[in-house]
């Protein structure tokens, strides 16, 4: 690849969002609703814009930037349990992350690093491995919300066994392909079965597990919206759904907007800690 | 009998053969012996199993038959007092150059504090001229500072033999140079045991006092003990002009480029793997 100067994909970002934006204010502003004259008594009863048969017309930019704009400005307000701020409602699909996330991570880690060192436990628990990793998260949720019986432990759950098989799967890929000369150093020393462990393979491996952190807690992130659109309460993903019931669309671009930019600090922060653990051969 | 400092006895190696064939014997039979302080070279065409030997000797392969009996005892794994010298360096990458050196000395006094630790590594690592490079990790180090450190992460756990396995074979002839004559006067001033395995017979004439020769794989043999008889301190500089010098080389160049492959199918009846007898071209073309 060749060097790209950082000005000009800035200047071209920019352009190509002024022109998202302005074909968006363009398509917004030309409404398609009809005037048709509706029985008033019908009116009344549905609202006068579904009486005349029109749609509730799709925010222009200015609007959702507005909606944006009172989000962020009043971001941890609470009027009653359907009327959330947008910062807790992320608050607590972020803590519902990182609980599953990090539950996975204690697991999976360990294990892996059994797995990796094990070629016998490797054979045993792979074709579990293999069948499970496939089910989708939420096909766990009516089991998990059964067994839990509480709707955010559930989706806690949900969040630790989708995150578990990335960081399992790398953690034993990265130790069962450390390099065998590193190995043997440490048996030249004597390291003991636990120096090797923590100062060798846990170092060669590093990279390797960190990009399966990375990728479990992209999935995490996409998974808990789903999530906590099924079970409900609190969270981002409720209110993505709440908003849909409400009809309030420059709401749930917002949010949309929101669980993007969170999602890209989530993976930016790992990629920083990848490159902290990174290194060159 | 008096048995040497270290004392191979007997050992074989066999992998097992692919879909029924039969098993593929490396090397069977293997006698031989280093006295202390002595350096021994080992030559021979590839695949002859010298690598392998030198990592029973080290403790990371096992013998199929045979024992090394070292100071009297066999050896049963790895040891802090044979330190290895691997052909591609195997520094730990996530470590700096310090890192790497700290690691086997904590790793040889455990009990260290800090100080310690520090004060060690800043030893071995003048006496290989590597202060300029400390901090740096094994990256951005040439080859031959990679190598450097990995002979002072060797001798930093004051080992009592060290095994080289071609250590030079992948540095220029420049470096390789420098690096044979560093290692000449450690070995010599440490009064370190020392095996090497090697492919460069200029290297094995200024290191060793002993050269191996084996025979082509597989079934390798110990076809004879080259005594080096040139006197020390050798010097690349003044070796070749030494009386003998020429007759030793030109012996072990035959060896490698005709005797190893002819007596790869029949040693000569007086042959014996217990026993296998000593040449001295320097001495006799110099008396």
């Amino acid at each position: 690849m060749r060097a790209t100067r950082p000005a000009a994909s800035l200047a071209l970002a920019c352009l190509l969002f002024a022109l998202f934006v302005g074909a968006w204010q363009l398509s917004s502003s030309t409404g398609f609703g009809t005037a048709e004259v509706a029985d008033p008594e019908y009116a009344a009863l549905v609202g006068a814009a579904a009486a005349t048969g029109g749609q509730t017309p799709f925010p222009s930019p200015f609007e959702v930037a507005a909606r944006l704009w009172q989000h962020l400005t009043d971001p941890f307000y609470v009027r009653g349990t359907n009327d959330q701020g947008i910062g807790i409602q992320l608050a607590y699909s972020l803590a519902r992350v990182l609980a599953g996330f990090t539950l996975a991570a204690l697991l999976a880690i360990p294990l892996g690093f059994l797995i990796g060192m094990s070629p016998l436990l490797y054979g045993a628990l792979n074709p579990f491995i293999q069948v499970l990793r496939p089910i989708s998260p939420l096909a766990w949720m009516p089991l998990a919300l059964y067994t839990i019986r509480d709707s955010s432990i559930s989706s806690i759950f949900v969040i630790f066994i989708c995150s578990v098989w990335p960081m399992l799967l790398n953690t034993a890929f990265g130790v069962a392909t450390v390099r065998r000369e590193w190995l043997n150093v440490a048996r030249t020393l004597e390291c003991g079965a636990l120096r090797t462990a923590f100062r060798v393979i846990l170092p060669a491996a590093a990279p390797t597990i960190m990009t399966g952190m990375r990728i479990s807690i992209g999935i995490a992130w996409l998974v808990i919206v789903a999530a906590e659109m099924l079970v409900g309460g609190t969270g981002i993903g409720y209110f993505v759904w709440n908003q849909w019931n409400n009809l309030s669309l420059a709401d749930i671009v917002t949010a949309i907007l929101l669980i993007g930019v969170i999602g890209m600090v989530l993976d930016q922060i790992l990629a920083m800690a990848t490159r902290a653990v990174a290194y060159q051969e | 009998m008096r048995r040497p400092f270290v004392s191979v006895e007997g050992i074989a190696r066999r992998f097992p053969g692919v879909s029924g064939a039969p098993p593929q014997t490396v090397f069977a039979d293997l006698w031989f012996g280093i006295e202390e302080g002595e350096f021994v070279c080992l030559i021979g065409h590839s695949g002859c199993g010298k690598t392998t030997i030198l990592n029973i000797l080290a403790g990371l392969d096992r013998a199929d038959d045979g024992a090394v009996v070292v100071a009297g005892r066999e050896i049963a794994g790895p040891s802090l007092d044979r330190a290895v010298i691997f052909q591609s360096h195997a520094l730990l990458p996530w470590l700096s150059a310090e890192g790497n050196i700290a690691f086997a000395v904590k790793s040889r006094h455990p009990d260290w504090s800090r100080a310690q630790v520090a004060e060690a590594c800043r030893h071995w690592i003048d006496l290989v001229g590597l202060a300029a490079a400390a901090t740096t990790r094994p990256a951005q180090l040439s080859g031959g500072m990679k190598q450097r450190v990995g002979f002072a992460r060797a001798l930093a756990v004051s080992p009592k033999i060290l095994l080289m396995d071609e250590p030079f074979s992948a540095l220029d002839a420049l470096t390789r140079g420098t690096l044979q004559e560093e290692v000449n006067r450690i070995v010599a001033e440490t009064k370190l045991t020392a095996f090497m395995i090697t492919h460069d017979v200029d290297e094995a004439i200024l290191l060793a006092d002993r050269i191996l020769l084996m025979t082509n794989g597989p079934e390798a043999k110990i076809a004879e003990v080259v005594v080096n008889t040139l006197p020390r301190p050798r010097t690349r500089h003044d070796i070749h002009h030494l009386p003998g010098y020429y007759e030793l080389r030109n012996h072990i160049v035959d060896f490698l480029i005709d005797r190893s492959r002819r007596l790869a199918g029949a040693m000569p009846p007086e042959w014996t793997a217990r026993a296998v007898p000593e040449v001295r071209p320097a001495a006799s073309a110099a008396t």
